[in-house]
């Protein structure tokens, strides 16, 4: 028996009577897609909303303590008298 | 809210064609890897329906991609990851006699299934499982040669593990 004998055998095993579809397939198939669409936009908004958020923060932080001001030397003393 | 969702005008109707078109062929597909009977295939259209809602929800961004086999490797990847844990001792995914695959291995039924019944390629199907080709050329080998002459006796499936005496 050749490959090919062989590969056409087992399709055929496979063939069979096809399980009848059921008739509520479509409308539960869109309500489980409809609930993906609607996960996937809420974690999008979630994650646009925490950006934004993070931003807000930083500037606040950045204008407040304005880190890249030098800070006055602490080591040298002060030349006075001469 | 629902400007993303193919709910209106043409995309729904296409994908209510397409779901028409391909459900008689991938829930057989389903009912082969589960190895349930045609008529009480729970588990099989269960995956389907899973498959179709994840394709429902790329609708609008496959460009050009053939949904059927969006759908189809949803369906193996699905099968592939849920199979292990499903089949570990809880006994209620029992391979039905009556499926023509109830002798395989779940990993066997998956690989004949999409290279025979499917007709997908050895490379993609080894891509799509993250397998070397040559184990599932192996694989492949093995499960029609198993298919074609199931070993004689009783099926190992009815020989449960009180076969041996304590």
């Amino acid at each position: 028996m050749s490959r090919r004998d062989r590969e056409a055998a087992a399709r055929q095993a496979m063939d069979g009577t096809p399980p009848p579809v059921p008739p509520d397939l479509y409308a539960e198939v869109v309500r489980r897609g409809s609930r993906i669409l609607r996960r996937r936009r809420a974690a999008r908004r979630l994650m646009w909303v925490l950006l934004f958020f993070a931003v807000v923060v930083f500037a606040v932080w950045a204008a407040t303590v304005q880190p890249w001001v030098v800070p006055p030397s602490e080591t040298t003393p002060p030349l006075t008298g001469w | 809210m629902r400007e993303r969702q193919p709910s209106r005008g043409g995309p729904a109707r296409d994908f209510e064609a397409f779901v028409a078109g391909a459900a008689g062929r991938l829930l057989h597909t389903a009912t082969l890897l589960t190895a349930e009977a045609p008529n009480d295939n729970p588990r099989a259209r269960v995956l389907l329906t899973h498959a179709f809602a994840h394709t429902y929800a790329c609708w609008d961004r496959m460009r050009g991609e053939d949904p059927y086999d969006r759908a189809r490797q949803y369906l193996a990847v699905r099968f592939a990851r849920g199979a292990w844990h499903q089949y570990g001792g809880l006994g209620r995914a029992r391979p039905h006699p009556g499926s023509p695959l109830a002798l395989l291995t779940p990993q066997q039924r998956l690989i004949l299934v999409l290279r025979l019944y499917e007709g997908v390629g050895e490379e993609q199907t080894a891509a799509l499982l993250g397998l070397p080709t040559e184990r599932v050329h192996a694989i492949c080998d093995r499960a029609t040669a198993m298919l074609l002459h199931p070993p004689r006796g009783p099926a190992p499936t009815v020989a449960g593990p009180k076969v041996v005496p304590s």
